[in-house]
């Protein structure tokens, strides 16, 4: 297992300096001029070519490169063009907002999904079946944003249970009562997607997990319906880990959209804003430590794979 | 046989369960009340502007960050609503261009005015605040900010203090608009600087202005608190409100959303189809016009199409501006000129700019061109960003209107931050070939922001933004004429000089002017809106 576990390790390295280089690439292909996140749009020529200057954006590329490794290396991301803030500041609180909400989002879509997934194999083909696999399905295709206005509209406007912004007093989100409203409506909305994919899931594997000849052996054994259960989930989890794995992998991300449609102040909501104003260091920082945490996530999730079935080591 | 035993009892025990906890869990309703004197603004910045003087994030800006917390040496009127604003004493308590040189501007200070920090203003404090944004070797130099104010104070030469309360501030020339340019100019304090570690990070989050506003908490990209400042100076300008909160929500809709939901009292730019559902839903709508033109740039160099003069005009007929305010559900007013015919700048001009097709495809025949021949034209334009009302459908109307008459227009839509870029290199840029038009749109405040800036041939991309390559000596002759020209009446009459004359030209197409629409809840008694894109939010209640 420890060998396992370095190899996997050392596989991450090579991976997190490509997502290093692709970031930093990435943003200098988009059109547009950085300086624009500093000067008004009427600045002059002269300002932009001294500002440009000033912040080493006149620099060659890989001399720029070169500069920000070496500075993310030693745990520095730089700071903000727009507002002359350090980047891990900022990304570091957006992402506890945002931590916190695909954290609950995935709970939800967790134990929902596998109730409706569980539900719909056990009773494969009846009513049951087909009322679960329509939620599935509505929840893997609508999309999120327009969910979560059509939410808003709702249960905000309409019926005033929870608010449509924000993550509540202080404007960043901690786990207590006063808080917790604002969740709500994001959370649900997030959920939807990894609601679906693990209900269908859970529905597939357990499926085929019941046709298998052990659990005719155990049925003939005597072993009761909870006993088999166990058995059933023990066999089905490695596969529903790995979709969760993943879908909190992209929840954390952030969800630009449906950070904005609720004002959430997470990385999605940081990423539309930095992307918005051409704010280079801010975009790149935030997509490296997303794609960094992306990483580590799924290594994460390979090691718990590992640990279930020992078979994947090999 | 199924392999679970789901009866009844375990489905209903489940759903018991699952509901007790939702709801005995005691899940506290949202609290959105306010206090009495407070108010909450949901704004459409994605961020709370700078806080330490110069605000960022463009005009629009000055009314959250800049003229709450600070001051300027000369400032606008902003407490009237029927008629534009006029220039007014600001910390300057007035100012003139010394007779002997009309290159140096004398402004007195307004005296016994203290920083929230309880610190004198005074002629050390300009000298400061200057060489915060004007002298690279100052230990206050500020970048940031001086990348905000620097562009909008282009004849700034140099400046001295002359006695405690009165400072010499000399232009690179004669320069009659040179007041203007100081309206955007804003006092932070000196002493907080110091108090801070001379840290301007710090001081954004402990700012200190001589404004009506203090500054409460910050939290940022998401809401800064304004607090009432008691002492202010300017009685007349007291803060009715104890707090203003000012709540970043950039998305239209979820602006709309907050608003219904009563997160907050009174939003900013409401998307035009939510209109109807926020005044079914009794919200007030508040609008004025604004010096704000949404409107087309057209190429002038060789080569372009634009160069004649009849395309231009028939470009201009070519366009139903009142669907087009009907298209932004009223939200705006047909612009017929770069400025509002209610501006002293309108003049007469003697092309009437008006909706008739006939007299368009007129025009566009004599060019040569036709609806079967028609004249292809490239346009960069944003897909939306702020200023720029509903972008796309507004272009998309424009497109269609001018196919039926012979322009074939091929859009090149980007973000607003790529149409500012091309905006800033101007139409002759090699980046920018086989695009003859900008769609842009803009503050239009003052002469130079409205009128010389666009017109001037020394203003020419990319020393300026006169981004068509325009130019008339007649038009060059007036401009001069206006800076040298410091009766505010004969200004006014050049300045329409210069306006008849480029709308007689056609320089640009002229489409509609915002009208800064608010919409705001039955909490909110009073709110003057300036006819400005600055508005003071001491007038709220």
């Amino acid at each position: 297992m420890i060998f396992y576990i370095v190899r996997r390790v050392l596989y991450s390295i090579p991976i997190a300096l490509s997502v290093g280089l692709v970031c930093f690439l990435l943003v200098y292909i988009s059109p547009g001029d950085p300086i624009s996140a500093i000067a008004p749009p009427d600045a002059p020529a002269e300002m932009i070519t001294q500002l440009r200057r000033d912040y080493g954006l006149d620099k060659p590329l890989p001399e720029q490169f070169a500069i920000w490794l070496g500075r993310v290396v030693q745990g520095d991301l730089g700071r903000s063009l727009s507002t002359g803030r350090p980047v891990w500041g900022e990304v570091s609180v957006a992402l506890k907002n945002t931590v916190s909400l695909a954290v609950a989002a995935c709970t939800l879509a967790f134990a929902i999904g596998t109730l409706l997934g569980g539900l719909a194999a056990a009773f494969r083909d009846t009513w049951v079946d087909r009322i679960a696999m329509t939620f599935a399905v509505a929840g893997v295709s609508v999309p999120h944003y327009w969910l979560g206005m059509l939410l808003v509209a709702v249960f905000a406007v309409t019926f005033p249970l929870a608010p449509s912004m924000g993550a509540g007093p202080g404007g960043t989100f901690v786990w207590d009562w006063a808080h917790l409203p604002f969740l709500i409506l994001p959370m649900v909305t997030l959920s939807a997607i990894p609601l679906g994919l693990v209900a269908r899931t859970v529905r597939g594997t357990v499926i085929e997990i019941l046709h298998q000849e052990f659990i005719t052996t155990l049925r003939g054994k005597g072993l009761r319906s909870g006993g088999i259960l166990l058995h059933v989930a023990k066999n089905a989890a490695p596969s529903v880990l790995a979709v969760m794995g993943l879908q909190l992998g992209y929840l954390m991300g952030g969800s630009i959209l449906v950070e904005t449609v609720f004002s959430w102040p997470g990385t999605g909501f940081l990423l539309n804003s930095a992307i918005f104003q051409r704010d280079i260091p801010l975009l790149q920082g935030t997509i490296l430590v997303l794609a960094l945490l992306f990483v580590a996530l799924n290594l994460v999730v390979d090691l718990g794979q590992a640990l279930l079935d020992p078979r994947i080591k090999r | 046989m199924p392999p679970f035993d789901l009866t009844r009892r375990t489905l209903l025990t489940g759903t018991a369960v699952t509901a007790a906890a939702a709801t005995l869990g005691g899940l506290p309703r949202p609290v959105f009340a306010q206090a009495a004197s407070s108010l909450n603004y949901g704004i459409s910045m994605t961020d709370v502007p700078l806080t330490t003087g110069q605000p960022d994030r463009g005009a629009g800006a000055y009314q959250f960050t800049g003229l709450t917390i600070y001051d300027p040496l000369v400032a606008w009127e902003l407490d009237v609503a029927d008629r534009p604003g006029k220039m007014i004493p600001g910390l300057a308590t007035s100012w003139e261009a010394d007779p002997a040189d009309r290159k140096n501007w004398i402004f007195k200070l307004r005296e016994g005015v203290k920083f929230h920090d309880g610190s004198p203003f005074n002629a050390d404090a300009v000298i400061w605040n200057l060489e915060k944004v004007m002298n690279t070797q100052a230990p206050q130099f500020d970048a940031r900010q001086a990348a905000q104010v620097k562009p909008r104070l282009p004849s700034l030469a140099s400046y001295k203090k002359l006695d405690d309360m009165t400072v010499q501030i000399t232009a690179k020339g004669v320069d009659a608009l040179f007041p203007y340019q100081m309206m955007w100019f804003l006092i932070s304090s000196p002493t907080q600087y110091q108090k801070v570690g001379g840290d301007w990070a710090k001081f954004a989050m402990a700012p200190s202005g001589t404004g009506p506003f203090k500054m409460g908490e910050l939290v940022p990209r998401v809401r800064v608190e304004l607090l009432k400042n008691p002492d202010y100076w300017d009685k007349k300008r007291l803060a009715k409100v104890d707090k203003l909160t000012l709540t970043c929500i950039p998305e239209d809709l979820s602006r709309a959303s907050a608003l219904l939901s009563n997160q907050v009292d009174l939003i900013e730019s409401p998307a035009p189809d939510s209109v109807s559902r926020l005044k079914q839903a009794g919200m007030r709508l508040s609008t004025n016009v604004v010096p704000h033109v949404w409107n087309y740039h057209l190429s002038m160099v060789e080569g372009s199409p634009w160069r004649d003069v009849r395309l231009r005009r028939a470009a201009n007929l070519a366009i139903d501006r009142d669907a087009v305010v009907e298209l932004m559900n009223g939200l705006a007013v047909p612009a017929v000129g770069q400025v509002p015919q209610s501006s002293p700048w309108f003049g007469n001009p003697s092309f009437k700019i008006r909706y008739d097709m006939d007299a368009a495809r007129k025009l566009v025949s004599e060019a040569g061109y036709s609806k079967d021949k028609p004249l292809k034209v490239k346009f960069i334009v944003p897909t939306g960003g702020t200023g720029q009302m509903l972008s796309m459908p507004m272009n998309e109307f424009v497109q269609q209107s001018w196919a039926e008459v012979g322009i074939a227009l091929e859009l090149q839509p980007v973000e607003q931050e790529v149409a500012y870029t091309a905006w800033r290199k101007g139409a002759a840029d090699p980046s920018l070939a086989g695009i003859s038009g900008s769609n842009v749109a803009y503050v239009t405040s003052d002469p130079f922001y409205a009128i010389v800036r666009f017109y001037s041939s020394k203003q020419i991309a990319p020393v300026g933004v006169n981004w068509s390559h325009y130019k008339n000596a007649e038009v060059d002759a007036l401009c001069d004429q206006i800076n040298a020209t410091f009766d505010p009446a004969e200004q006014d009459k050049l300045l329409a000089k210069v306006h008849e004359k480029v709308v007689d030209d056609a320089v640009q197409v002229w489409v509609v002017h915002d009208v800064y629409p608010h919409a705001l809840s039955s909490k909110v008694k009073t709110y003057t809106q300036a006819q400005h894109w600055f508005q003071d939010l001491t007038t709220l209640s």
